[in-house]
């Protein structure tokens, strides 16, 4: 079986500067796969790289094609992707945000196709993404009136409205309380559950360790550690890449194994 | 710890709950204080707060609905259409020798006396016309340049894309160029729109804050002023210099049906592409890179909003020179009623304004003043101040 996403030597150099360099990676359907790295890694670039949005060498392939010469609509029906950025210039209401992202699957006007947000499957996806997120209440909100919480699971929301099969997503918990990204997490989760394929980049490594299937680990636009939450998340490698010692600790909880990491103290050493 | 895991442990088991949003909002409300302490089986806590939600539901859902104004892109464009028509209808009627409605009518259709025929078909109609095209064209360009480069500020007027076409018109008209077809004032004209629109996308491109883009635009404006200045200090002949002033005040009287035959084709075709980017504007208020996620064509989407806006703009001007902040205050005012969604905002925009060209020359002919003020002048007097109050209200984002 093909793996979902294959990333053969994806490099991206912007005015001789290397910001990622060589990752091969193979991401099964359904993983939550997670992405970490100090600030300045190339998590962000390679998300975008895979988005294609950055112009970058190598190749990356969707369940087998090359999303080089996919044509955009196709490509923006299959992949969806959440920025960093959250800024909105203009204070549209929740409900037309999370519309747009029924804009890959718009007609042409003049083929007498209907605006994003108007068929019986729009109507569908837009309802499912904001019960999803726990906006259907917020729906008729402008999102200048919406907390940073709120904005973000708004945000998550237009992104499930594609209904791509692959989601990427940059930082997405970033701007929330411990709860929020709690469910954002088990959201992403269960979006695994029924198929979708998570591509996550996450700071909290705690949250890393519980959630993400397996993990890539990055420094200086190069891949460090990749594989299983456990080998990749070693205090070695998260003294010599974060340059922090961290406390990992073990639990078990109704026979589950829970696993903890704090980075604690500066790596005397690094 | 052994509370976040009861937490955690049921929702994980249930695949349905973290995408029904009474057990989110469950587990939201659990987290206060107040109901259920330390231990308290997560399934449980949730039960009773979806019902708290199910009653507050309609709660803050019908005083947000209050709150917005709710008017489509549709309904507002046919109540301005109608304005639009009742004005010019008004617009016919009022000049030098006052009609009544009955003399407009009958003039407009060749019933009336030959003096009525000639005042409403010959005079008033064309600056009716004009009227509705500068109107148009400086309405719509203003909201789709809004919504390009993502900022209330934009307008063809500030960020001097009409003084470069002024400037072109100008030139032109120095080097006697006008003289060799009709056609070579306003393409002179386009020509100079198209490259201050470039120029300044290419600044707001490259990342550049509001502020600058703003100070871009001014510093355009200016060197478009200070190049038309130095073509009117050097004019050989002070009459030429007078006629060229006046008309760079912006007017649309004394135009006649030839003049709206040049500027038609152009704003025709410069709307008509700024409609068809409607659907990536209302995108790329995500951003440039989830827009482009999306599917949006952002050089495409560049190319229309420049090109529309340039043909449009830039024709206009070159008939009747250049007529200040309607598209800036006109996208401004209607904006909330389409729900700040920049695709919606094209059309009501273009109506608007012409609704607000057509009023204000009306105006200008209504105060009684020794010489007839020139629209531009008129426009200039109540936009400028408008400019002023947009910027005190929003210079804590801008800065």
């Amino acid at each position: 079986m093909t793996p979902c996403l294959q990333l053969h030597d994806l490099s991206v150099q912007i005015r001789g500067q290397t910001l990622l360099a060589g990752v091969d990676l193979e991401i099964g359907r359904g993983e939550l796969f997670g992405l970490i790295g100090p600030n300045g890694a190339g998590k962000s670039t390679l998300v975008k790289a895979l988005m294609q949005l950055l112009p970058a060498s190598g190749e990356v392939l969707l369940e087998g094609a090359s999303l080089a010469a996919m044509n955009a609509r196709e490509r923006a029906q299959r992949l969806a992707y959440l920025s960093q950025d959250d800024r909105l210039q203009w204070p549209i209401r929740v409900r037309d945000l999370v519309a747009l992202g029924r804009h890959p699957y718009r007609g042409s006007w003049w083929r007498g196709g209907q605006a994003p947000g108007a068929s019986a499957a729009d109507h569908a996806a837009i309802e499912q993404a904001l019960h999803a997120t726990d906006v259907w209440d917020l729906r008729e909100r402008r999102s200048d009136t919406l907390s940073g919480g709120e904005r973000a699971r708004a945000r998550l929301a237009r992104v499930l409205a594609v209904e791509a099969e692959v989601l990427l997503a940059d930082e997405p918990v970033a701007a929330l309380d411990p709860m929020h990204q709690l469910r954002v997490m088990e959201l992403l989760r269960a979006r695994c559950r029924s198929g979708q394929t998570v591509v996550v980049v996450l700071h909290d490594l705690t949250l890393a360790s519980r959630f993400c299937d397996r993990l890539l680990l990055l420094d200086q636009g190069r891949p460090v550690a990749s594989g299983a939450v456990d080998s990749v998340l070693s205090s070695d490698n998260l003294r010599s890449v974060y340059g922090v010692r961290a406390l990992i600790g073990e639990q078990i909880e109704g026979g589950e194994t829970i696993r903890y990491i704090v980075p604690w103290a500066l790596a005397r050493d690094a | 710890m052994s509370d976040s895991t009861a937490r955690g442990e049921p929702t994980l088991d249930d695949t349905d709950a973290p995408i029904s949003g009474d057990a989110i909002t469950g587990a939201r409300n659990s987290s206060g204080p107040s109901t259920g302490g330390p231990g308290t089986d997560g399934a449980s806590i949730s039960r009773p707060s979806t019902s708290r939600a199910d009653i507050s539901r309609p709660g803050p859902g019908a005083a947000l609905l209050a709150r917005v104004p709710r008017a489509g892109a549709l309904p507002l464009s046919l109540a301005l259409l109608l304005l639009l028509l009742a004005l010019s209808l008004l617009s016919l009627r009022f000049g030098a020798a006052p009609l009544t409605i009955d003399e407009v009518v009958a003039g407009l259709f060749g019933s009336g006396p030959e003096s009525h025929q000639l005042i409403v078909q010959q005079i008033r109609l064309p600056r009716v016309a004009l009227a509705w095209l500068v109107g148009m064209a400086l309405g719509m360009s203003g909201a789709a340049l809004q919504g390009l480069l993502r900022n209330p500020l934009a307008e063809p007027g500030l960020l001097g894309i009409s003084s470069s076409a002024g400037l072109g018109a100008v030139l032109t008209l120095y080097f006697g160029l006008s003289a060799i077809n009709d056609w070579t004032l306003p393409a002179v004209a386009m020509l100079f729109a198209l490259i201050a629109t470039l120029f300044l996308y290419g600044l707001a491109r490259a990342g550049s804050s509001n502020l600058t883009l703003i100070l871009a635009g001014v510093a355009v404006s200016a060197l478009a002023s200070a190049l038309t200045s130095l073509a009117l200090n050097l004019a050989p002949n002070p009459y030429d210099v007078q006629d060229i002033v006046l008309w760079l005040l912006g007017s649309i009287s004394d135009r006649s049906f030839a003049d709206v035959r040049l500027v038609l084709p152009f704003v025709v075709v410069g709307l008509a592409l700024l409609l068809t980017a409607a659907p990536a504007l209302e995108v790329i208020a995500l951003g440039e890179a989830e827009a482009t996620s999306l599917g949006v064509n952002l050089p495409r989407l560049r190319i229309l909003v420049i090109v529309g806006t340039a043909l449009s703009v830039g024709a206009c001007v070159a008939v009747t020179g250049a007529i200040g902040f309607v598209g800036l205050v006109v996208p401004h005012m209607l904006r909330r009623f389409v729900q700040y969604r920049s695709g919606q905002l094209l059309l009501p925009s273009a109506l608007g304004g012409a609704v607000l060209v057509l009023a204000a020359d009306i105006t200008l002919r209504l105060i009684d003043t020794p010489k007839e003020l020139q629209l531009g002048v008129v426009t200039a007097l109540v936009g400028a101040p408008f400019f002023l109050a947009l910027v005190l209200r929003s210079r804590r984002d801008m800065l």
